[in-house]
């Protein structure tokens, strides 16, 4: 079908875009990697000189590199994980006869309208300050001692603001894909006495599995850059520093450019090591 | 050309040349969204009335975005600010490169003699004044009168560590939200470890010996670290260790602090009804010390600066001063009343009846003048500051230092392995700048 | 007997769902509730809900002390800009990927998939120098490439899905018909993929909106959108619940009466090939 002529048309058509976003990938990218050799401290002068491999060496072996590797894996897995679960859980339940479903959807949907930094100064200041925080009153209301959210259980805090974001996106795309879900099929297992429980597991769920790949997949690129829910309530303490948030601290607290274009090298690393265990599995995924 | 098109382009090139006269200069300003600074930006349309060529734009963002903005324009010289609002910290550093444009020049009528030595002292290198202050504030004790007598205790005008730590064991009352003391815990180079590093000068603690090797290893620094933690964890709020100067002032208003050191500042804040439920009820000390000759009290001042890379120079320069000008105290005192002026930067206005009448007006100037920066700590420093250091690395290693203590502080590590962190991390900081 | 076990468990599924919608908005609604009370109002203890002297009093002070309408304004402009110029470049490439694949088709967009894990972090000083270099600091202009740039991906896969879906004979036909490559997307193909490059446009125009990074980094005063405008609101001194709940509910306000109108369309084209 495809001439040879339409080969050409085609890939002059898509040429704006590859090169475009070569050119947004490779600028900035050759000159971090550039900036990573050198000893770069804007607020010392600037460039002073190229030192090898020394910021690599030295944004590895600080004390902050793992932990914050795994902040991000910890935060990444964990809004993961419940944006599926309760994703599923909630699609199902939407699509159950009820009255007043657009509404309710409508009430679901609203929170991935409302802006990161928003949604993080509400949480933070709102819901979870120890002293003036709703969870606070109603911790007290029930006689027990307000839980410190963002000091003592600071990962799981800003998880769950998170996956609060994320979760309207979840939901709707695995909805929008039972609902494409054939009724006859769960009809006839309901006639031959298959519980719930079983007709979810063995039908819903397998024919969900597309769905819950992309959901990963797009997550995943955002919320490896999560930046602006750490910055407005921990601001990295209490063990929520992500590999982000550290080169953050690099590049703009410590002004340590090459220090920090270093850092941003290693993220492109873990970045692209996530990125092709996911494309395996999304590749395959679209393929069939 | 016919006569109609010559008098059409006559019109226009008049008309072109009229505007040029009446150009307007846009100035933008970048500052931080503290009370004092909302006030200026509501009271500017008198410096624009008098000054109708000049227009200004403001950039109002939360103190730690405004601190990230404007390092990352100076340092990459990005150009889009005429007038930036920072503190003591950055004077000196960006001073010294060349970066701010000097204020030796500004109007007679401007009385640079007028502004506090202390003050004036932290904004000026070699001889130059880089920034003109907004407002100046040390730190110290704002106490509740009440809750004192009624445990049965007076606060001295002048008390020490221990005696804090009495006070505050006697003021608390858990069960009614009464919480002895108040202090930031919130980790940041400009929140707890202003306060920490402030306190570990009168404990006897530096940040750097001669050499400018760390001292967080030094048996001071436990010491200071230990009863700060101690203090908080025992008689302090819930999530002391997030806690920063915003949500104590919030606790102190709402009468749940019985003591709070921090900003001289907040006097103001809390003696004020409209906000503060406990307004007649403060009284005010020097911060405490450990009778080592160093009280545990900072120096800071806002100020406001012109980048060197500024295409409106002058017209900044005339906002700069009217902006700190005492003309600006009075008027702030005609339209909120003597209490609301930027404090802390002319002597004039301690010299004032009027203000004398503020309670809080004598401890604020006292405070000041026990602040040295050139000369902080008990033990001799290579550097100025004594609630920061004054070099470009210290505000990463600042807050990072203070991520370590605030964990301690939230109980995930001990004060040891806190300390032990900080000084690695500052060794290592120093290394990679060079030191 | 069958219809009444039915009725039961319509009314449970409603209660269940409308439990958990409204556990889910609840943290918005708070925030709107909490803009109409007084500072003081704000943090009481117990928490009032309804029963508080309604005061539009926050409203007053944030539109004296900013702009509001500037920031809006840019924002839309902003967000508009970049989504509709990221979907003028995206619709040829998807469409060539769509219906002439290549060998290298899906790793071409996967490739541009993974450019957006670029830390952003990472790049911003390269990108603030670039910025200074071409005059583009502090301008809509910069910020409207810039965030084209970072949604380009997702707007070519998400209408690479799309097309995916729309039979090739059809094209066929028209091609028979003696339509061009012109024709053939200006009126075959686009017209058929309006749900989807409609929902396209909505899901962009939501993320650019939102962004905070570059809007916050590469901005002052002239250029600067909604998200700076909450960055002067957040923990300035003093009690601030009600003021920060004003200014959130009017950053949040557009995009939210936007998204609830057109959720139906943003909804039915949401499915990044998730749907077969």
């Amino acid at each position: 079908m495809a001439t040879q002529h339409s080969r050409s048309a085609a890939r002059l058509m898509m040429a704006p875009a590859v090169i475009l976003l070569l050119g947004w990938m490779l600028v900035p990218l050759i000159m971090t990697l550039m900036f990573s050799f050198k000893k770069y401290l804007p607020l010392r002068g600037g460039d002073l000189g190229w030192v090898g491999f020394d910021n690599y060496i030295r944004f590895v072996t600080s004390s902050a590199f793992w932990p914050s590797v795994l902040a991000t894996l910890a935060i990444v897995g964990g809004v993961l994980f419940i944006t599926v679960v309760f994703g599923v859980l909630l699609a199902v339940l939407l699509n159950q006869p009820m009255w007043g479903q657009g509404i309710v959807r409508i009430l679901v949907i609203a929170p991935f309208f409302v802006m990161p930094t928003v949604s993080a100064l509400v949480w933070k200041n709102m819901f979870m300050d120890p002293v003036n925080g709703l969870f606070a009153h109603l911790w007290k209301f029930f006689g027990a001692t307000p839980i410190e959210w963002l000091s003592q259980a600071s990962l799981q805090s800003i998880i769950m603001i998170v996956s609060w974001q994320w979760l309207p996106f979840a939901t709707l795309i695995l909805l929008t894909a039972i609902q494409s879900l054939d009724r006859e099929q769960l009809e006839a297992a309901e006639m031959d006495g298959a519980p719930p429980l079983k007709r979810f597991g063995y039908i819903t769920l397998p024919h969900l599995g597309r769905a819950i790949t992309v959901v990963v997949l797009i997550q995943t690129i955002f919320l490896l850059g999560i930046f602006a829910e750490i910055f407005v309530t921990t601001q990295g303490s209490f063990g929520t520093r992500t590999l982000t948030y550290l080169i953050y601290q690099r590049v703009l607290e410590s002004q340590n450019v090459g220090l920090g274009s270093a850092g941003g090298v290693y993220a492109i690393i873990l970045a692209n090591i996530v990125a092709i265990f996911l494309m395996r599995a999304v590749g395959k995924n679209l393929d069939a | 050309m016919s006569l109609r098109n010559s008098i059409c382009a006559a019109t226009a090139l008049a008309m072109a040349t009229a505007t040029s006269a009446f150009a307007e200069t846009t100035i933008t300003i970048a500052t931080v969204n503290n009370g004092d600074m909302i006030r200026m930006q509501g009271l500017a349309d008198e410096f624009t009335a008098s000054h109708p060529d000049i227009k200004l734009e403001w950039v109002t963002l939360e103190e730690n975005v405004l601190r990230q903005r404007v390092t990352q324009d100076i340092a990459a010289k990005g150009g889009q600010f005429d007038v930036m609002t920072i503190g003591t910290y950055e004077v000196p550093i960006w001073g010294a490169q060349d970066w701010l444009v000097s204020l030796n020049d500004l109007p007679a009528a401007w009385d640079a003699d007028d502004i506090l030595p202390a003050i004036r002292d932290g904004l000026t290198v070699e001889g130059e004044l880089y920034a003109a202050p907004f407002y100046g504030e040390s730190s110290m004790v704002m106490y509740r009168k009440d809750l004192m007598e009624k445990a049965g205790l007076e606060m001295p005008e002048a008390p020490t560590w221990d005696q804090i730590k009495d006070a505050a064991a006697a003021m608390t009352d858990k069960d009614n939200e009464v919480y002895g003391i108040c202090l930031r815990g919130k980790a940041g180079w400009g929140e707890n470890m202003a306060l920490l590093t402030a306190m570990g000068n009168s404990f006897g603690a530096r940040t750097f010996d001669e050499s400018w090797t760390a001292q967080y290893d030094s048996e001071e620094w436990a010491t200071t670290v230990n009863f700060y933690v101690d203090l908080l964890n025992g008689y302090g709020p819930p999530g002391a260790s997030t806690n920063g100067f915003n949500e104590n002032l919030s606790l102190f208003q709402q009468g749940k602090c019985g003591m709070w050191i921090d900003a001289t500042v907040a006097a103001s804040f809390v003696t004020n009804p409209k906000d503060s439920t406990v307004a007649d009820q403060v009284g005010f000390a020097l911060a405490p010390d450990n009778g080592l000759g160093k009280r545990g009290n900072w120096l800071w001042a806002w100020s406001l600066a012109i980048p060197a890379g500024s295409d409106a120079t002058e017209e900044a320069k005339e906002f700069i001063t009217w902006a700190t000008s005492k003309e600006y105290t009075a008027l702030v005192a005609s339209k909120e009343g003597w209490a609301n002026v930027p404090p802390g930067t002319r002597s004039s206005l301690y010299q004032n009846t009027e203000y004398a009448k503020v309670p809080f007006a004598a401890m604020t100037l006292n405070s000041i003048n026990a602040a040295d920066p050139t000369d902080p700590a008990v033990e001799p420093v290579p550097y100025t500051g004594v609630q920061f250091v004054a070099i470009p690395e210290w505000a990463g290693i600042g807050t990072q230092v203070g991520q370590e203590i605030s964990a301690a502080l939230a109980g995930q590590q001990s004060v040891e392995e806190a300390l032990e962190k900080a000084q690695a991390l500052t060794t290592d900081e120093m290394e990679a700048a060079g030191y | 007997m069958a219809r009444a076990v039915t009725q039961n468990r319509k009314i449970i599924n409603t209660a269940a769902a409308w439990t958990v919608g409204l556990l889910i908005f609840f943290p918005i609604l708070w925030t709107i509730l909490t803009s109409f009370k007084t500072e003081a109002t704000a943090i009481a203890d117990p928490p009032v809900f309804l029963a508080f002297d309604w005061t539009l009093e926050n409203y007053s002070v944030v539109l004296e002390r900013s702009n509001y309408m500037r920031f809006l304004w840019n924002s839309v402009i902003i967000a508009g800009g970049s989504t509709i110029l990221g979907i003028i470049i995206a619709v040829p490439a998807a469409w060539s990927m769509a219906f002439v694949p290549g060998k290298r088709t899906k790793d071409i967009l996967l490739w541009m998939l993974s450019t957006k894990m670029l830390p952003a972090v990472g790049v911003l000083y390269p990108i603030y120098l670039i910025f200074i270099k071409m005059g583009l600091l502090d301008s809509r202009t910069g910020l409207v490439i810039v965030l084209m740039l970072m949604n380009l991906p997702i707007i070519v896969w998400m209408l690479y899905t799309y097309f995916r879906e729309i039979p090739g004979e059809i094209l066929e036909a028209a091609r028979m018909d003696g339509a061009g490559l012109k024709e053939e997307i200006l009126y075959v193909l686009t017209p058929m993929a309006i749900p989807g490059i409609a929902s396209t446009l909505l899901l962009n125009f939501i993320l650019a909106w939102n962004e905070a990074f570059w809007t916050l980094n590469l901005t002052a005063a002239k250029a600067a959108p909604l998200t700076a405008f909450i960055a002067s609101y957040s923990s300035p001194e003093g009690l601030f619940y009600a003021k920060l709940s004003a200014a959130s509910t009017m950053a949040i306000a557009p995009i939210l009466i936007l998204g609830w109108f057109s959720q139906k369309q943003l909804v039915s084209g949401l499915t990044f090939g998730a749907v077969k």
